[in-house]
């Protein structure tokens, strides 16, 4: 069973939606006794990572996230559930997770923020699990106003240009993300959920 | 690149499609479920789903539709319609929409935009602007175009970008059902004046007016209803115009 971590941000329901369209069976849960039973994580998020870092601490998902992870349970984090697993967000000014070095910055310059629509994902490791079976620079959908820099760049598996090449996908050991919603984003994004279901396993 | 989007709107009173849907072939023409499906699969980007009674009793069978709609369509999807408190606004995200389209409420109480984008986020908050040229500018129509409150639609579009919300849709009234085309440089100025993404509407007629207000407009997005929904104009054939001239279309 997939856990997904209610946090109280973000579409929960179309995770789950999307995890029911594949036969993936799933739950929404914000109690670490239920998601400890989990065979797998979803951080889905829409909302502004100050908010999202409380409310992990408020029910100490940020310690169990962390220990989680660390013990090689399959990851997910879904847009703000890929940016609160850096060290520190400019959104907020806020220090997350800390589980993947680097931050989150603003997009700047003469864009629209946030980003938001359907845009292509280069992938740049032709090895990427979670990327498998999806066309190169297929198009996804977006809603962010901040981005991924990590540190360590093996880990980037796709990339996105929004007034210059970002992070969208990176992949690490357990841990996978995606700064793109999969769940709207069509039978791309389902295929995607569906690579991600089969590590579960 | 990110690309332009298509989107189609569709009109729903007590849970069914109305106003020229011609798809009785293909489709149950009044099911919203069929419909959004036909168009998922003919490559729109976002769908509009507009609740025009907006009354109490309606507003519980839109909250069911757009339940199944979630259920079975994967891409973003917007409804609007009436919609004036946050309660309104959380019944409708938890029900499976990305996003809400507010009008008459916004204009009415601006704080309202403020409040709303701090509780669900701007990517949720599509403000709708309906505009109307008089004389040398533009005003901003509520209650379906009824009423002209005087507003200008420039200052009234940099207003609600300040105040958070994530998106424009805006409605030239001139145009809207005349299918001469969209209104370009409407569109073109209130997308200069903001940085958030304007959806342009009112007015699509044939292939070139999306290309036009897609470029010289400057529009994020183009909707249209009945041009669609009579099957004048089919949304794959569209994109592939779109994509031949040039202009960054999801394929």
């Amino acid at each position: 069973m997939i856990g997904i971590i209610d946090y109280g941000l973000g579409n929960l329901t179309s995770v789950k939606n999307a995890l029911d369209k594949i036969g993936a069976p799933n739950f929404i849960s914000g109690e670490v006794s239920q998601l400890k039973k989990s065979s797998g994580l979803i951080l889905p998020g829409v909302g502004a990572a100050g908010a999202g870092m409380k409310n992990l601490k408020a029910k100490k998902l940020d310690i169990f996230l962390t220990q989680e992870i660390k013990n090689g349970k399959p990851f997910f984090g879904i847009c703000l559930g890929m940016q609160l697993l850096f060290d520190f967000s400019e959104e907020d000014n806020t220090k997350s997770l800390g589980i993947i070095p680097g931050k989150v910055k603003k997009f700047t310059g003469k864009l629209k923020v946030p980003q938001m629509g359907w845009n292509n994902v280069e992938i740049t490791n032709p090895e990427s699990k979670i990327m498998r079976g999806i066309k190169n620079n297929s198009y996804f959908y977006f809603v962010n106003s901040y981005y991924c820099v990590p540190e360590e760049k093996e880990i980037i598996a796709g990339t996105t240009d929004y007034g210059g090449k970002f992070c969208s996908v990176f992949e690490k050991d357990n841990i996978c993300a995606t700064q793109f919603h999969s769940e709207k984003s069509g039978d791309t994004g389902l295929q995607l959920l569906e690579n991600f279901v089969k590590g579960c396993k | 690149m990110l690309a332009k989007r298509i989107i189609p709107c569709l009109d729903v009173n007590q849970g069914r499609v109305v106003k020229g849907v011609n798809f009785v072939n293909l489709v149950d023409a009044g099911d919203p479920v069929a419909l959004a499906k036909f168009y998922n699969s003919e490559g729109a980007d976002e769908l509009v789903f507009l609740d025009i009674t907006a009354s109490s009793d309606n507003r519980k069978i839109m909250l069911d539709v757009v339940k199944l709609i979630a259920k079975e369509i994967f891409i973003p999807f917007t409804v609007g319609g009436g919609i004036n408190n946050i309660e309104q606004i959380r019944e409708i995200i938890l029900a499976g929409a990305e996003k809400v389209s507010l009008n008459t409420a916004a204009v009415k109480d601006p704080e309202f935009i403020t409040k709303a984008t701090s509780d669900f986020g701007s990517q949720c908050i599509v403000i709708a602007i309906d505009a109307k040229k008089t004389g040398s500018s533009w005003n901003v129509f509520i209650k379906g175009g009824r009423e002209d409150t005087g507003l200008d639609a420039f200052k009234w579009a940099k207003q609600v970008a300040e105040l958070g919300a994530g998106e424009i849709l805006l409605t030239s009234m001139d145009k809207d059902g005349t299918k001469s085309g969209f209104d370009v440089e409407l569109t073109r100025k209130v997308s200069e004046a903001i940085n958030i993404p304007v959806i342009a509407s009112g007015g699509a007629g044939k292939l070139e007016d999306f290309a036009q207000v897609l470029t010289r407009g400057k529009a994020d997005a183009a909707l249209a209803a009945s041009l669609f929904h009579f099957g004048e104009l089919k949304i794959s054939d569209l994109k592939e115009y779109l994509a031949k001239n040039n202009i960054e279309i999801r394929n």
